[in-house]
């Protein structure tokens, strides 16, 4: 046993009251931002962009409304009501009215919006028009990028309306010296050059933005102290009248000056990790090792007899209730791509220091406790695990785990340090790596990642191999060999490159000019300030001014591919049961499984824009005689029951995610098509692009949008999640999946990879079935896994395993005195095990 | 000669991974085909006869028995190596009854410990002491013995064998100094009440070295089987024993002086 503080605290009152009043109404935009950056926007049209943005987050610092929530010890919120959220017309804005009356209606993420909002937007967005970093991105792509994003290839959706966001800032720093120290580092910059330097114009710009910034966030943090006063003097309750006493003495000392208990840190904190994200709307702003910035001031109070731990445990949970309270409104396809309202700010226990020691501290056992206590998304908790990562702490780890939360997400320093390094990042900044997002490892405090900086889905390249780059009458990339032509498997795998590879310089093109229209429209002062070398380059962090720059775009469908790839080689190449005609006949039809609604509306709109283009008039009869067309399509029988048998081939053949080594080196491969060509690539901060390998939730809206592929995988389902393979076909268990999936290189793929198991709650029962499943991940890490994270299912999830067995396939329950596989068991014992499931542990 | 025993063939139905509640650590339980009993409750019927079968399980046909050589086995039992040493687990041998094909057995037991992991096997016991002796024991880290009930009548009853020679070896194999661990699985109406699992917690308390008796609660896991393989399952009628009914079970149990787990 360790001496760590791993104890169960209990969840004082004030905490679930918090919460309570967080969930009780439907979230909802407000318009007072977007207001108050129009008006200052309109006041500095002549100055340099740099200190317009320091400006309008100045005039935002001293004008959003503020307000305490009831009960609250940790103050600051970018919101009137809970869970509202501001906008952000710098970044685009015509989706927002686009979609003025139906963002409380649409089913993913809905908001309210009232109609004085919508006035004050409708006015504001006048001023707007033309001038976002989403019209000038817009500009710089080519012709061709614009066609393929049209066509869905790959989405850089995210950064292409909303800001970037991806970073983890110096916290540390703002506890260490304040803004007020901070602003003292940028005004000795300043008097350090001389006004007869060359870049003096552009360097005196930045750094009095960010003398601007700090000198706003202070001023913010005194409206609080100055409304706490004032809600203390009219509070009746002694109690809260003297907690809002001290947040008022709080608020007046951080953040501008260094932070000197664990509660002034944990304030500081706050206004820090809010005000990012009034900036600029990236999401993924991520707090990072939170347990290791705020240890110091935990222990210096706790030596000190200041604190105990059930008082720290109370300010950590309120904490994690306010990252929750923060919300960011989507267009309404980008949220399906995110669903959950999730801002991905991702925070880390555990791990090593820059001399590679373990840091494991009481903060880190009381960071999982404050998941389990708020039991709420945010924050999206990780955990380092290296060898020297004491059981312990996985213990607790793997006791939230069991919770179905689905935190935390655990990751391989093993992988990640190397694989990091492999892209020029040092040894010491490499062992004090944390996530970004949802799987992104950087170094905090020095990196302009780009994580996430697009969706590559590797399904749509496949599919134009068979059209030979045609898409829906247009010729969207490269004009490869007829499929019908080919006569080895290696041809048909060089046309599948060759389509990659095009596509992949289009994303890249996408992702480049974006970033450009970013460093020139919205250069964000207030984050630079607090990342490495920003204030030493004289420059913001969108022109270049982190230590490691990367672009990240994220490729996803490999487990399809792999074995779409593998059936064309067995079946055509190797085994000649079917011909490449009638594979390619077979995708054109479903497989004769017919078409969704969807995809009729779809196609039917193709063919009417095609009959528009030719100068034909569609009248709606027109269009709903191609409607029932494409509805009604009648296959003779003797070639459904031909597709029924291409069905049954491919079915039969082995699959990724069995551990078999044969097929799991052609994954690994085929991940390389996106992985390795991706490598060569620069971005305009002087960066690199690296690959990750995960869709977020995207590979289901994306699904959507690809047709049949020759994995036998249906027109418009969705595409397999993360590195896993496709739900259902593996079959043995989560170790042989686990040994498949260990088998793709991560260590290439240094944006993150992603690897989601489900089990039930009982096959982690008891401290043997913790320790088991702790040995799980332990073993997959072993084998060079960088990332896992479990569903622990519900109740509601058994109930969709017996309605849809073939998505359950691997779904692990314990009956009885054993574990098995829970779509294997007869009908009744699964009612037997589903009744069980409410009894908890 | 000295690799011959990797070349032994065997027949097995069944190998599943990451098996946790048989065993210590995280394990592959491999299942061997033949059984000479005959137990009215068992949830795999298609482990009793030795012969290749076909099962019909959820509308599809699906041959149940393969013959495979130690060495085939081995190589798909050592894809989890990782999690065997991370977790202290290794390889169990179920059924049927391994004792049914000593040397296949003995021989992949020999294997596993030849590449350091954990040797377990469930067994009923129901063989020769010398084979298992001469066999088994030399390979084997951890016995799981089932034991269903001190009454040899009612046990040819309910597993058409009586229990005498299973009882005896049960004393024979512990005092070779073999760790073992008796397993209960309790059947209503057979051997369900306090009586009867106070004298098998008895007798199990008396043998040499045994600290450990697991009651492992009926279920119906099996019933299906029985359909695809053409046969009536006669227990359909069976309610498992509620959690209430097990945790009184285990008390009594204890009073006999024995460490008693629910499940395995």
């Amino acid at each position: 046993m360790g001496n760590y503080y791993d104890r169960d605290v209990e969840k004082r009152p004030r905490i679930q009251k918090l919460i309570d009043d967080l969930y009780d109404h439907m979230p909802e935009i407000e318009a007072d931002r977007a207001v108050i950056l129009t008006e200052s926007y309109q006041e500095t049209e002549e100055e340099p962009i740099v200190l317009r943005r320091a400006k309008a987050f100045q005039a935002i610092c001293e004008k959003l409304p503020i307000t305490i929530r009831p009960g609250e010890l940790i103050v600051g919120s970018n919101s009137k009501v809970a869970r509202g959220c501001q906008v952000f017309p710098e970044y685009s804005f015509s989706w927002v009215e686009d979609e003025f009356d139906t963002f409380s209606t649409r089913s993913a993420d809905p908001f309210h919006i009232s109609e004085e909002a919508k006035q004050q937007l409708h006015e504001a967005y006048k001023y707007w028009k033309g001038k976002t970093t989403s019209d000038l991105a817009t500009s710089f792509m080519t012709e061709e990028t614009l066609l393929a994003m049209k066509h869905n290839i790959f989405t850089p959706g995210n950064y292409f309306y909303n800001g970037i966001g991806h970073f983890t800032v110096k916290y540390w720093e703002v506890l260490e010296l304040g803004y007020e120290g901070i602003m003292r580092k940028a005004e000795e910059e300043l008097a350090a050059h001389t006004a007869g330097e060359a870049d003096y114009a552009e360097r005196s710009a930045f750094l009095k933005a960010v003398i601007i910034c700090c000198k706003a966030a202070i001023h913010y943090a005194g409206r609080y102290a100055v409304l706490a006063r004032e809600e203390a003097a009219a509070c009746q309750d002694p109690v809260r009248k003297q907690e809002l006493l001290a947040i008022a003495a709080n608020c007046e000392r951080v953040p501008a000056k260094p932070a000197e208990s664990f509660y002034e840190a944990c304030q500081s904190f706050w206004f820090v990790q809010m005000l990012l994200q009034t900036e600029s709307s990236g999401h993924s702003i991520s707090p990072g090792r939170f347990d290791q910035y705020m240890y110091p001031y935990f222990k210096k109070d706790l030596d000190a007899g200041k604190i105990t731990h059930e008082d720290a445990q109370e300010l950590l949970d309120c904490i994690w209730v306010k990252l929750n309270d923060l919300n960011k409104v989507r267009d309404a396809a980008s949220a399906e791509g995110f669903a959950g309202y999730s801002l991905f700010q991702n925070l880390i226990v555990g791990g090593q220091n820059e001399e590679g020691e373990d840091m494991t501290n009481d903060l880190s056992f009381m960071c999982i406790e404050a998941s389990m206590h708020v039991h709420l998304p945010a924050p999206s908790l990780s955990i380092r695990v290296w060898n020297e990562t004491p059981d312990e702490l996985m213990i607790k780890a793997a006791k939230l785990t069991r919770t179905g939360i689905g935190l935390p997400a655990y990751y391989n320093d093993e992988v990640i340090i190397p694989a990091i390094m492999n892209r020029g990042v040092f040894l010491r900044d490499a062992r004090v790596y944390n996530i970004i997002g949802c799987v992104e490892p950087q170094v905090p405090g020095k990196t302009d990642g780009w994580h996430d900086a697009a969706f590559f889905n590797m399904l749509r390249p496949l599919e134009l191999v068979f059209t030979s780059g045609e898409d829906f009458g247009e010729q969207v990339g490269p004009r490869t060999m007829p499929v019908e032509e080919m006569t080895s498997f290696d041809q048909f795998y060089d046309a599948y490159q060759t389509q990659m590879n095009y596509f992949i310089r289009l994303m890249v093109n996408a992702d480049n000019s974006i970033d450009l229209a970013h460093a020139k429209r919205c250069p964000l002062p207030y984050q630079s300030s607090m990342i490495d070398d920003c204030i030493s380059r004289g420059k913001s962090l969108q022109e270049g001014g982190a230590v490691y720059n990367f672009t990240g775009p994220q490729g996803f469908g490999i487990a399809n591919a792999t074995d779409a790839l593998y059936a064309i080689k067995e079946l055509v190449f190797e085994q000649k049961k079917v011909s490449m005609e009638e594979y390619k006949r077979a995708l054109a039809d479903n497989f004769g499984r017919g078409f969704s609604k969807e995809r009729i509306t779809f196609l039917t709109k193709e063919v009417a824009e095609q009959l528009g283009a030719a100068g034909k008039q569609v009248t709606p009869e027109i269009a709903a005689a191609v409607a029932s067309g494409f509805r009604d399509l009648k296959l003779p029988e003797e070639t459904v029951k031909r597709y029924d048998e291409l069905l049954k081939m491919i079915d039969e053949l082995p699959k990724y995610g069995n551990d078999i080594r044969e097929i799991d080196e052609f994954a690994r491969e085929v991940a390389y098509t996106y992985t390795k060509p991706l490598e060569q690539y620069k971005n305009p901060r002087g960066g690199r692009f690296q690959a990750g390998l995960y869709p977020v939730s995207a590979n289901v809206p994306l699904g959507a949008q690809t047709g049949a592929t020759p994995d036998g995988r249906l027109a418009n389902t969705p595409i397999a999640d993360g590195v896993g393979p496709v739900a259902g076909r593996d079959v043995h268990g989560p170790t042989a999946t686990a040994n498949s999936v260990a088998r793709l290189d991560h260590f290439i793929a240094s944006n993150g990879t992603l690897f989601n198991q489900k089990f039930h709650p009982s096959a982690l029962s008891g401290m043997e079935g913790l320790q088991k499943f702790v040995a799980l991940i332990r073993s997959f890490f072993d084998q060079k896994g960088m990332h896992m994270q479990f569903n622990v299912v519900s109740r509601e999830t058994l109930l969709d395993a017996q309605a849809h067995p073939e998505n359950y396939k691997n779904l692990v329950v314990r009956v009885a005195g054993y574990s098995a596989l829970f779509t294997t068991l007869s009908r009744s014992l699964q009612d037997d095990i589903i009744n069980r499931t409410t009894q908890g542990f | 000669m000295s690799d011959d025993y990797r070349k032994i063939q065997g027949r097995i139905f069944d190998i599943q991974k990451y098996s946790i509640h048989d065993g210590p650590g995280i394990r592959t339980i491999v299942f061997l085909k033949g059984c000479p009993l005959r137990c009215k409750w068992c949830c795999n019927p298609e482990s009793q006869t030795r012969d290749i079968q076909i099962m019909v399980q959820n509308g599809k046909e699906k041959t149940v028995g393969r013959d495979v050589t130690v060495e085939e086995v081995m190589e798909e039992v050592m894809k989890d190596a990782a999690y065997y040493r991370r977790s202290g687990g290794g390889l169990t041998l179920s059924g049927g009854e391994c004792l049914l094909q000593p040397d296949f057995a003995g021989a992949l037991l020999r294997c596993a410990k030849e590449s350091g992991i954990h040797t377990a096997i469930e067994s009923t016991g129901f063989a020769k002491f010398e084979t298992i002796q001469e066999k088994i024991l030399p390979w084997l880290d951890l016995y799981l013995m089932d034991i269903k009930h001190m009454d040899s009548k009612k046990h040819k009853m309910f597993t058409s064998q009586p229990n005498e020679r299973i009882l005896e070896n049960a004393r024979k194999i512990t005092d070779a100094g073999q760790n073992l661990i008796v397993r209960v699985p309790v059947i209503p109406t057979f051997n369900d009440t306090p009586e009867e699992i106070y004298a098998i917690a008895r007798f199990a308390r008396y043998l040499k070295g045994v600290k450990e008796m697991n009651l492992l609660p009926y279920h119906r896991l099996g019933q299906d089987k029985y359909e695809g393989i053409g046969r009536e399952y006669t227990l359909a009628h069976l309610v498992p024993p509620s959690n209430e009914h097990m945790e009184m079970l285990k008390e009594v149990a204890e009073s006999a002086g024995i460490h008693v787990k629910i499940g395995g």
